[in-house]
């Protein structure tokens, strides 16, 4: 049987339309995309119920971060090695009830800056005067981050710095002075950090504290042995750092105990945060990995069970650069995040967005990544993000930042990096093979993402509309209310970059809840305490948290956006201690000081 | 890197004596050794994006397959090439979306039945819809350019594998001639621009090359008939690769044979037509 010249023509026609497919697509994909113009700042109020205004400098924060400079051997790809450190934490360090600002530099011999909140809308760097500041001096390595946590419950954060080197820990005296508690503490000498977060493991009431490591702790990247230093594969390496695991002992003494405790990753870590996932009253731990897939542990108390692969979020390997939690679809339920890469044409990643599958929970809880269906998972060479309601609409957002390299605009690297990233491990373990990049941009000049919630299972991106217009090599992304006025500010820092601050304006009709939460049994900061909040017939929870996102930490106040005429049904409290509090009808438009009962 | 079910990895030297019902179909041969690479690559190292992606690549192209080999030929077609095609795609694509996987198996093959010419497909199906999808939705989908694992073992057993089956089909001359000929540009390139030499040989040690080796370039029907003038093809795609790659163009391997092939083709049935008429005129 031949077929007739009607059915050949036919056939033509239909290929012809499946060739124009894709481009019907896009056009489509394009249209949707309506916040991507710029908006003033009343257009973007009342169409999306914010607007940013950038402001650092009439704040008077100047702050550029320096990057390191690292051994010779490095100097033909120094901007792709030498590319993070740049970390932002919010703490309130002298309880004043106002946010404050710790910067990490990663310069040879620069500052690291502390920026203490006046109250008056302006910040003052004390870190020299509080002993925080000199702490990149050469042969201790450089600053990647920097989380606040109460370890020893006398009210007042103190902080942990890790970074490509020696890591410190700072006891807080009173708001006034900050004392090294280094060698007290018994920490390791030497790690190549990116992550870190506090937690209390065990429910002892004691911060614990989880260190990640990126490249392995014998790697000095100052004076390199071996030029073999380089991840042995693009999504399977697992020659990165070791993990650890200190145990709060009390009296200002740490043990180490991962590998006892079931954590023994070499995988190159970027990222970390902890939540209870499984109503267990124990706090889970993600790990997000560069070079290959994502950790999930779950937590007994006693033991960490690596699940990964068993509950989905450990498939398929990818560059994992953020972890955060986040219940999305307010359900009750934490979503988790994880940046990746994406770069049109040459690597499509994807980020993920794992949200729990219906009807798992517990020891049998699965995810699925609804990052493309809920439409946020093209972000670019992505980095930090963080879950916060940045319009007080009674959903949690997305601000995420992107860009790896800007150097020259018209000059890529990526085709010299996709041929040594697909090469075997003898070949992209060792920096020698890599080619010079010799000025190039790498995923530079990003757009950032600043995805709204519509509540209805939709993200769209405003960031040019409300002002989120910056292209810089951002790293850290953290959320805070730093002028105490009801809603959440966004801090970002730029790798070689200036630190902004997008100082938020939310449509007023929008109402809002904050609680500040103290722990007595559970430990002094509430790490891991966790906030259902139950309003107008909807629900949200949210955990305090020890570190989330890339290099940084969110305040510790809890916001929650409520939208227009909230009825607050109740409160329901999980302090890490077990105790379960229940408040009825709390006020809102304001900050809620608990502590927890005894 | 589908083979054509017209014209299959058959050749002589595969039909052995044994009793018939022992004797292997070699028309099978390449979708196992394929599907062993997915299989020993998946179970490894989780290669794929996901099971329902790569399922779905498969069933496209068997669907699509099925469909227009009866509107066309008339009869169910033996599905091993389209299998390859499916399966082929649903590796070498990595999208997040699914769409590109279907569209991909889809395009594949539907260009056999529409860019002919004198009874001939002139592109290779996988080559030509993965081409086509990187030209029109790069912010969609990229191609597999990662190492599948970070050891040499597995490295070692498909290319062994993989030159064995080639060898048993007749076909080892092509990827030879294109093994040689990208090591030989790839140290050319690396005098010319300086870059270290591992950087540019670091491709063919990946899992795209070993499919585009052993599948895509060895296809019966997108190559040419002679021994000498496949030698020839496989030599020039590698050519084309290289100017490519001086042009940092990524994909280079999969658009210098978009190229290359079809060229070679429409030159060959160029000259299969022209010595017919000579004959022609020579017998009138």
């Amino acid at each position: 049987m031949t077929p007739g010249r009607p059915a050949k023509l036919l056939l033509v026609v239909v290929f012809l339309g499946l060739l124009a497919t894709p481009l019907v697509i896009k056009h489509i994909a394009a249209r949707r995309e309506t916040g991507k113009s710029k908006l003033d700042a009343s257009s973007a109020l009342a169409r999306h119920g914010l607007f940013f205004q950038e402001v650092a400098k009439a704040s008077g924060i100047d702050f550029v971060h320096q990057a390191p400079t690292l051994d010779h051997k490095l100097d033909h790809i120094m901007p792709q090695v030498a590319s993070m450190g740049a970390g932002a934490s919010i703490v309130d360090f002298d309880r004043d009830g106002w946010q404050d600002i710790y910067l990490t530099n990663s310069g040879e011999g620069s500052l690291n800056r502390l920026y203490r909140n006046q109250g008056d809308g302006t910040f003052k760097d004390v870190a020299g005067n509080l002993g925080l500041a000199d702490l990149n001096q050469a042969g201790t390595g450089v600053s990647m981050g920097a989380v606040w946590g109460d370890y020893d419950n006398d009210g007042y954060e103190d902080l942990f710095l890790y970074k490509w080197g020696r890591p410190e820990l700072f006891h807080n005296d009173g708001g006034k002075h900050f004392t090294r508690v280094t060698e007290a503490a018994t920490l390791p000498t030497w790690v190549n950090a990116n992550t870190a977060i506090w937690f209390d493991y065990d429910g002892d009431g004691l911060l614990d504290l989880f260190i990640g490591g990126y490249y392995s702790e014998d790697v000095d990247l100052w004076h390199l042995q071996t030029t073999r230093m380089m991840p042995e594969s693009f999504e399977y390496a697992k020659n990165g750092g070791r993990k650890y695991l200190y145990h709060n002992l009390g009296s200002g003494k740490f043990e180490e105990v991962s590998a006892k405790l079931g954590i023994n990753s070499r995988r190159w870590a970027l990222a970390a945060a902890a939540a209870d996932l499984r109503g267990s009253g124990h706090q889970d731990l993600f790990v997000a990995n560069d070079y290959g897939v994502s950790e999930l542990y779950f937590n007994d108390g006693k033991q960490f069970h690596e699940v990964g692969e068993q509950t989905g979020v450990g498939f398929a390997p990818k560059s994992g650069m953020t972890a955060a939690f986040g219940d999305v679809l307010n359900e009750g339920k934490y979503a988790v995040y994880v940046s990746n890469i994406s770069e049109d044409g040459v690597l499509i990643q994807g980020n993920n967005l794992w949200v729990p599958l219906e009807g798992t929970s517990g020891d049998g809880l699965r995810y699925e990544n609804l990052a493309r269906a809920l439409g946020v998972e093209m972000g670019g060479w992505s980095w930090g993000m963080q879950f916060g309601d940045l319009n007080n609409d009674g959903t949690l957002d997305i601000y995420l930042t992107n860009g790896y390299v800007s150097a020259d605009r018209s000059k890529s690297y990526w085709y010299d990096f996709s041929k040594v990233a697909g090469g075997n491990s003898t070949i992209i373990g060792d920096a020698r093979n890599w080619p010079a990049m010799e000025g190039r941009s790498l995923s530079g000049y990003q757009q950032k993402r600043v995805w709204l919630n519509d509540g209805a299972g939709k993200f769209n991106d405003v960031a040019q509309a409300v002002g989120a217009t910056d292209t810089y090599d951002g790293r850290s992304v953290a959320f805070a209310d730093l002028w105490n006025r009801g809603v959440l500010d966004v801090v970002v820092t730029n790798q070689r970059g200036p630190l902004l601050i997008y100082k938020n304006t939310v449509a007023p009709e929008n109402n809002w809840i904050d609680f500040e939460l103290e722990g007595t049994a559970s430990n002094r900061s509430a790490l891991g305490a966790e906030v259902k909040l139950f309003w107008n017939g909807r629900q949200q929870v949210q955990t305090v948290s020890g570190g989330s996102g890339f290099c940084s930490q969110n305040q510790r106040r809890l916001h929650f956006g409520l939208g227009k005429n909230p009825q607050v049904e109740q409160v329901v409290i999980r302090w890490p201690s077990g105790r379960i509090q229940t408040i009825g009808n709390p006020s809102v438009d304001q900050v809620n000081k608990i502590k927890e009962p005894a | 890197m589908s083979h054509s079910t017209s014209e299959p990895l058959t050749t002589p030297a595969l039909v052995v004596p044994v009793p018939r019902k022992f004797r292997f179909d070699n028309r099978y041969l390449a979708p196992l050794f394929i599907t062993c690479i997915l299989l020993a690559g998946h179970l490894s190292y989780g290669i794929l994006e996901s099971y329902k992606k790569t399922a779905l690549a498969i069933v496209a192209a068997v669907i699509t397959e099925l469909i227009l080999g009866r509107i066309f030929f008339g009869k169910w077609l033996n599905l091993a090439s389209a299998y390859i095609t499916g399966i082929s795609v649903g590796i070498l694509v990595r999208s997040p979306a699914y769409w590109p996987y279907a569209l991909g198996s889809v395009i594949s093959i539907m260009s056999k039945y529409v860019l002919r010419m004198k009874g001939r497909h002139l592109w290779n199906p996988s080559n030509f819809g993965i081409a086509v999808l990187l030209f029109l939705a790069p912010e969609t989908m990229a191609v597999l350019s990662i190492q599948w694992g970070n050891n040499y073992w597995s490295l070692v057993v498909i290319w062994i594998l993989g030159s064995i089956i080639i060898w048993r089909a007749r076909r080892f001359h092509i990827s030879a001639t294109y093994v040689v000929s990208f090591f030989l540009f790839a140290f050319l390139r690396a005098w010319i621009t300086g870059d270290p030499w591992q950087a540019e040989v670091a491709p063919i040690t990946g899992p795209m090359y070993q499919l585009f080796v052993f599948f895509m370039i060895t296809d019966p029907k997108t190559t040419v008939r002679s021994r000498t003038g496949q030698c020839v093809v496989a030599f020039c795609v590698a050519l084309a690769e290289f100017f490519l790659r001086l042009d940092q163009v990524v994909y280079a391997p999969i658009f210098a044979l978009f190229v290359v092939g079809p060229a070679a083709n429409l030159i060959e049935i160029w000259w299969d037509s022209r010595h017919q008429q000579n004959a022609v005129v020579a017998i009138s």
